[in-house]
């Protein structure tokens, strides 16, 4: 145990970082003589080498992180505030199925629980991560294996047979926080009910992590969480300007650390510095891509295996996204949770993310957006895997054009799966899409 | 229409489709001059330069090229374009106003609202699968037996039309196959598959709103389509002129810089 959390800890502070500037150092050097990102792009952004670093550092921990410390599996819209004072080392499933996802290695991996019987009808996170689990193959080295899977049924239902299946798999306890689906407003009852299951879990996650949960503990995690929320928001906002500072897709790629290191002092220190290097490219009139001349509004989770096919040829084209549906989405739920009541707060907080709203609040977030980041046309992604997110699109679709005056497609496509995405065709109609805006 | 003067030829225009390269001249005045039409072949590249060529030797002079369709990008053009853009151009050339456009083709239905400049104003197109698409149609005949030219003739025959469930082509395929076999009379059948995929066709038309329904596309030419498609939306459907070129004819006016 002391020789595990010593190699864990050395991982994480001394050892990972002179790794990491090695290695980053090895890259520049056989990268030297080739150009930074150019072609329709902006300059890269500095920070990105930091994000990588940090990622980097938090897999490779994670290696050492079991029998070191509690080690933790959970879905991306857990109250993971209410773990982290207990010590817990999160790993997030869809971040590291995203992650497959980039290097294209997901239909491997899904083969291999498609033989054990698993539908290709699942969503893909939920086969990449059960193929990971009964191959071992991980491009992160090695995942921790969990103390306790915690997951919460906000983003969809999917998540619960997944982790039923986890628990089943690694024999170890699974807290489920149900949270009810908000047609409209909340009911007067359906936040007791998910503060009770929220106190309950931290009960669980007490007797696995062996201690009790400082209060003030508690209370600094939520105030750090809150405020990375509120940094992610304003690296978003940034995208106001025109042209925006950055990409919609590089958006989907700075986002890792809100998801996976939400309530640690790293992940605002990070956010700081994209921020300030955001506003600092707003300032000097440095647009995400050279020549803005149109700004998209993208819905959905993003084809992760397509993002630099889809941006280049969006880019080369004068086409932004200026926002997403999906960044946004941590920069929302987050900034509502209050330390003075950090039980309350999170049950409000994680019952009102974007998947688990009625069509029309969906609608009203993407209206509000659409109209924030002056968006002239947006994207819906009809993504095959996840259905919660799409479903209902046809109908959005229909509205956003009629209500906001602006051009809407809808692609069909997968987020990590890229057997569902035609990619002729696929780009055809994207590239139609631009041409009709003449 | 039959060649023109030397000269006379101010674009040519390449449709490189999936199944059929289309291929006109125009005048400066968007007049079709000449026409090519012949199955694709896997070396599209080269098959559209010798198109081309032919173009170039009926008309004379060197116009300068739009292209459009799945090859386009194969081809040395001026100007490449979608064929979304393109179909709403040259459909606009061809019905002189705007309206709602169906174009179904050999892998792709697509249905173009055309705004009053020729221009794109939304569109649609069938799921990725060929499922509701002229190959649809072409293998499930050629299955049966019945040429292309008697479609029609087989289809207005029908005493009624025999239900086809499935618009997925492999599906359909040994559906109507075991119909067959179970003696229902093949007229019916035929008549039952335009049915069905001109079902599947009408809710996308609907999704487009209203307007004058105009129709390109090599499946135009197949009458028991467009009147099963008439009979399922309730509303007459416009066949356009030579309505296999809109494509091409589109893509050469584009390169004159002309939407219609
Ligand atoms: S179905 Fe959607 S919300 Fe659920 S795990 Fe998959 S991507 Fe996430």
């Amino acid at each position: 145990m002391i020789l595990r959390r010593t190699q864990y800890e050395l991982a994480r502070r001394v050892v990972g970082p002179t790794l990491l500037r090695l290695e980053a150092w090895q890259k520049a050097r056989a990268r030297s003589g080739r150009g930074p990102r150019g072609g329709p792009f902006g300059p890269p952004l500095e920070s990105t080498r930091k994000l990588k670093e940090l990622l980097s550092l938090h897999y490779l921990a994670g290696r050492y992180a079991d029998g070191a410390v509690p080690v933790a599996w959970v879905t991306s819209g857990f109250p993971v505030e209410l773990l982290r004072p207990l010590g817990f080392h999160a790993v997030y499933p869809e971040n590291h199925a995203a992650m497959c996802g980039v290097q294209r290695i997901v239909p491997e991996l899904s083969d291999a629980v498609e033989q054990q019987g698993y539908s290709r009808d699942l969503c893909s996170y939920a086969r990449t991560d059960l193929g990971s689990v009964v191959t071992g193959k991980t491009p992160a080295g090695r995942l921790p294996r969990p103390d306790l899977l915690c997951c919460c049924t906000n983003i969809c239902q999917t998540v619960l047979y997944w982790y039923k299946a986890l628990a089943a798999h690694f024999q170890v306890p699974l807290v489920l926080v149900d949270t009810p689906y908000v047609y409209g407003e909340v009911r007067a009852h359906d936040l007791p009910y998910v503060r009770a299951q929220l106190e309950e879990l931290v009960a669980v996650a007490e007797r696995v992590a062996g201690r009790r949960v400082d209060p003030e503990e508690l209370r600094a995690v939520t105030v750090r969480a809150r405020e990375g929320s509120r940094l992610w928001g304003e690296c978003l906002a940034t995208s106001r300007a025109r042209p925006a500072p950055w990409t919609g897709f590089d958006g989907f790629f700075h986002m890792a650390p809100i998801v996976a290191l939400r309530g640690g002092e790293e992940c605002n220190a990070y956010y700081r510095l994209l921020r300030d290097e955001l506003q600092d490219r707003v300032k000097r009139g440095i647009g995400g891509i050279r020549e803005e001349r149109h700004r998209l509004l993208w819905d959905n989770l993003p084809m992760w295996f397509a993002v630099r096919e889809l941006s280049t040829l969006l880019a080369e084209r004068g086409f932004n996204f200026a926002c997403t549906s999906y960044t946004n989405a941590w920069a929302e739920a987050g900034v509502q949770v209050d330390p003075a009541d950090p039980y309350g707060s999170a049950a409000r907080a994680y019952t009102h993310v974007i998947l688990n709203q009625d069509l029309s609040n969906r609608l009203g977030i993407l209206r509000r957006l659409a109209r924030e980041y002056s968006c002239d046309g947006a994207v819906l992604h009809s993504d095959r895997s996840c259905k919660p997110y799409s479903i209902g699109q046809v109908d959005l679709r229909e509205r956003l054009a009629r209500e906001l005056s602006v051009k809407v497609l809808l692609l069909d496509a997968d987020h990590s799966d890229p057997r569902a995405w035609a990619a002729e065709p696929g780009e055809n109609r994207l590239t139609a899409f631009m041409e009709s805006f003449g | 229409m039959s060649a023109a003067a030397p000269g006379g030829a101010a674009a040519l225009g390449l449709d490189a489709g999936s199944t059929t390269l289309k291929a006109v001249a125009i005048d400066a005045a968007g007049r079709i001059l000449a026409r090519r039409v012949e199955p694709s072949h896997p070396r599209i590249g080269e098959q559209a330069e010798r198109l081309l060529a032919a173009l170039r030797a009926e008309v004379g002079g060197e116009p300068p090229v739009g292209a459009t369709g799945y090859g386009r990008k194969r081809v040395a053009a001026g100007r490449a374009l979608t064929e979304i853009t393109c179909h709403a151009r040259g459909a606009f050339a061809l019905a002189g106003r705007p309206g709602v456009l169906l174009d179904m083709g050999g892998q792709d239905t697509k249905v173009i609202r055309v705004g009053p400049g020729g221009e794109v104003q939304d569109f649609a197109m069938n799921d990725k699968c060929a499922a509701g698409t002229g190959r649809f149609l072409e293998v499930i005949l050629a299955r049966l037996h019945v040429p292309l030219a008697e479609v029609a003739e087989q289809a207005a025959r029908a005493a009624r039309p025999v239900t086809v469930s499935s618009t997925c082509t492999v599906f359909a395929e040994s559906e109507v196959i075991s119909l067959l076999a179970s003696g229902e009379p093949l007229e019916g059948i035929v008549k039952g598959l335009h049915a069905a995929l001109a079902s599947r066709t009408a809710a996308m038309v609907r999704g487009a709103g209203e307007g004058e329904l105009l129709m390109s596309g090599g499946v135009a030419l197949n009458a028991a389509m467009v009147a099963a498609l008439a009979e399922a939306l309730g509303r007459p459907v416009r066949v356009l002129p030579e309505p296999q070129l809109a494509g091409a004819l589109g893509a050469a006016l584009a390169v004159l810089g002309r939407s219609g």
